[in-house]
C-alpha cells in the first residue's frame, strides 16, 4: 500500500526532469520589470522579473552577471535570455538568467544576436576563411575618424613600432546613422585601390549605441567581401561588436591593433642580429664540419694503404673466383648425375631390352616344347620297342629259329596238313634263314590223326 | 639576388629567413651553403640599413576630393 505514496524528493525530481526536457523552456527570452533585487556576498544575484499580472523568481550567476553592462536595480525594465529550471531544496521553478540587458538598449542587443546568428550561419566568421595578416606591411589603410584618440594612437604606434609602412587615413564617420554606409565605402574604396597590405578599421571607446556602426550587416558584409585582410579596433577591449567577428584579426584597441599590424623595429633588429649570428654559427658548423670529414677521409685505410686496398680486393677476387668455379663444378656434377640417372632410365626403356626378354621367352618357349617333345619321342619309342619286343616274340621267324620250318606249295601257299602234300610233289620249305627245294618222298598221315 | 637597392625591406627579410631556415636544415652542400651565407650578410646588412636609414614617411590621408594630401596629427583633442 505504502508503494503508491512517492517522496517528495521523487516527486521533485520527477518535475524537474519534465522543466529540464522541454526545450521551450531552456532557451527563454523574456522582458519585464526587476524586483527584490539582491546582490549576495558570494556574487550571485537574486531577484523577481514581474509585469501587471505575474512574477518569477530568478537567479543570475556570478559567472554570467560579471559580463553585465549596467548594475540591475528595482523597478528596471530588463530583457534576458535565460532557461528555466527547479531548485530542488525549495520545489521552486525559477529563471536562471545567462544575459540581461536594460531594454531600450535591450531592442540593440537583440538585432546584435540577431545578426551573429545570421552572419555566423553564413559562415562568415568562420576560422578557415580568416587571412594570415603580412607580416611586414609596406601600406597600411587607416579606416576610422581623422579626429580623436583612435587615430593618433593608431598613428603613433605604428611609426613608433614600424616608420617604415607608409599609412593613409581613410576617414570615415563612426558613428551616427551615415556611419555604416562611410565605413563601408572606404573599405571598397581600399579594396578599389588594392595596394594596401592590412586594414585597420575601427574607432574609440563609447556607448553602445556609439559602436553601433560596426554592429551593421554593411559594415560586416564590406569586411567579409574585402580582399584585403582587416584588423578590426573597436572601442575597449570589453567591447566585442559583429566586425570584430568578421574581420581576420580583432584588436582589443587602435592602439592594439597597430601593435598587431607591425611588427616592431627594435625587435626586428634584434631579429636580425639574431639571424646574422646563426647565419655565421651555421657556416662555423658546416666549415668545421666538412674539414673534419676532410680530415677523416685523408686518415681513412684507404688513403694510408692503397696496396693493402688492391690486395684485399684481389683476396676478395680470388675467394670469388673459388667460389664461383665450385659452384659451376657442382652444378655440373649435378646436371651430370641427373643425366646419367636419366640415361639408365631411358636405356631401360630401350626396345632391344624388350627384344631380348623376347628371345628369352621364345628360347624358354622353344626349350619347354623340345622337351615336351622329347617326352613324347620317348614315350612314343619306348612304345614302338616294347611293341617290337612283343612282335618279335611273335615274330614266327622267330618261333623257326628254334626248329619249326614251313612248307609252301609249288604254288607258293603254305601247307598245314600232310593230305596237301602228294608223292613226288616238288615243295620248297622254309627255314630262319634260306628255303629248300625239296623232293616228296612219301607221305604218312598220322593215325591218330583226329 | 636583386640588386640591393630594388629589394624592399619586406623581400629582404623575407628573402634572409628563407636562407636562415635553409641553412639550419641543413643537407645544403658545402658550396651552396657558402653562396648562402654571403646572400644572408648582405641581405642583413641591407635589412639594418633600411631600418636604420629610414626616413620617416608621412602620413596621408584622402581628402573629399579622393585626392591624398599630407595628414598631420593632432597633438590632443
Amino acid at each position: 500500500m505504502k508503494d503508491k505514496y512517492l517522496t517528495v524528493t521523487a516527486l521533485t525530481k520527477y518535475i524537474k526532469r519534465k522543466f529540464d526536457t522541454d526545450p521551450h523552456l531552456k532557451n527563454i527570452w523574456l522582458g519585464g520589470e526587476i524586483s527584490n533585487f539582491k546582490h549576495h556576498i558570494r556574487g550571485h544575484m537574486y531577484l523577481t522579473i514581474k509585469d501587471d499580472n505575474s512574477r518569477i523568481q530568478a537567479v543570475m550567476f556570478a559567472g554570467n552577471n560579471r559580463r553585465l553592462k549596467f548594475t540591475p536595480e528595482n523597478g528596471m525594465n530588463v530583457l534576458i535570455k535565460g532557461e528555466i529550471g527547479v531548485f530542488e531544496p525549495y520545489g521552486q521553478y525559477q529563471l536562471y538568467i545567462q544575459q540581461m540587458e536594460p531594454d531600450g538598449i535591450g531592442s540593440l542587443y537583440l538585432a546584435f544576436e540577431q545578426l551573429k546568428e545570421k552572419l555566423n550561419k553564413l559562415g562568415y566568421f568562420h576560422k578557415d576563411r580568416k587571412r594570415e595578416i603580412p607580416k611586414y606591411p609596406k601600406k597600411i589603410g587607416i579606416i576610422t575618424s581623422p579626429t580623436g584618440a583612435a587615430v593618433r594612437d593608431i598613428i603613433t604606434t605604428l611609426r613608433r613600432r614600424y616608420p617604415i609602412a607608409a599609412t593613409t587615413v581613410i576617414p570615415v564617420l563612426v558613428q551616427g546613422t551615415a556611419s555604416p554606409e562611410s565605413i563601408r565605402k572606404a573599405i571598397d574604396r581600399a579594396n578599389n585601390l588594392g595596394n594596401y597590405d592590412v586594414l585597420i578599421v575601427g574607432r574609440g571607446g563609447g556607448s553602445i549605441e556609439e559602436l553601433w556602426s560596426f554592429n551593421e550587416e554593411i559594415v560586416a558584409d564590406a569586411i567579409y567581401r574585402s580582399a584585403i585582410p582587416v584588423i578590426s579596433a573597436v572601442g575597449h577591449e570589453t567591447d566585442v561588436t559583429i566586425s570584430d567577428y568578421v574581420a581576420d584579426l580583432r584588436a582589443p584597441t587602435p592602439t592594439g591593433a597597430a601593435e598587431l599590424a607591425v611588427p616592431s623595429q627594435l625587435e626586428l633588429s634584434e631579429k636580425i642580429i639574431g639571424m646574422e649570428r646563426s647565419l655565421t654559427r651555421i657556416m662555423h658548423e658546416q666549415l668545421s664540419g666538412s674539414s673534419q670529414m676532410l680530415n677523416r677521409l685523408k686518415q681513412s685505410y684507404a688513403f694510408r694503404y692503397p696496396e693493402q686496398l688492391v690486395t684485399q680486393k684481389e683476396q676478395e677476387l680470388d675467394k670469388h673466383v673459388d667460389r664461383l668455379d665450385k659452384v659451376q663444378k657442382s652444378q655440373y656434377e649435378r646436371k651430370k648425375e641427373a643425366y646419367t640417372s636419366l640415361k639408365i632410365r631411358l636405356s631401360a626403356q630401350h626396345p632391344s631390352v624388350q627384344y631380348e626378354r623376347a628371345v628369352k621367352e621364345m628360347n624358354q618357349l622353344v626349350k619347354h616344347m623340345n622337351q615336351f617333345m622329347n617326352q613324347i619321342l620317348e614315350q612314343k619309342t619306348a612304345r614302338l620297342t616294347s611293341a617290337i619286343e612283343k612282335l618279335t616274340l611273335l615274330n614266327p621267324l622267330e618261333t623257326m629259329k628254334r626248329g619249326y620250318a614251313i612248307p609252301y606249295s609249288s604254288s607258293g601257299n603254305i601247307m598245314k596238313s600232310v593230305k596237301q602234300i602228294n608223292k613226288d610233289d616238288q615243295i620248297a620249305v622254309r627255314f630262319s634263314d634260306g628255303t629248300a627245294d625239296c623232293h616228296v618222298l612219301g607221305v604218312k598221315e598220322d593215325n591218330d590223326g583226329k | 639576388m636583386e640588386n640591393e637597392n630594388n629589394v624592399s625591406f619586406e623581400e629582404a627579410m623575407d628573402q634572409l629567413e628563407q636562407i636562415v631556415a635553409k641553412l639550419e636544415e641543413g643537407d645544403v652542400a658545402l658550396e651552396k651553403a657558402i653562396t648562402y651565407y654571403q646572400q644572408g650578410m648582405k641581405l642583413s646588412k641591407v635589412c639594418n640599413d633600411k631600418l636604420k636609414n629610414v626616413q620617416e614617411k608621412m602620413t596621408q590621408i584622402v581628402n573629399e576630393q579622393g585626392e591624398l594630401e599630407i595628414f598631420e596629427v593632432g597633438e590632443e583633442e
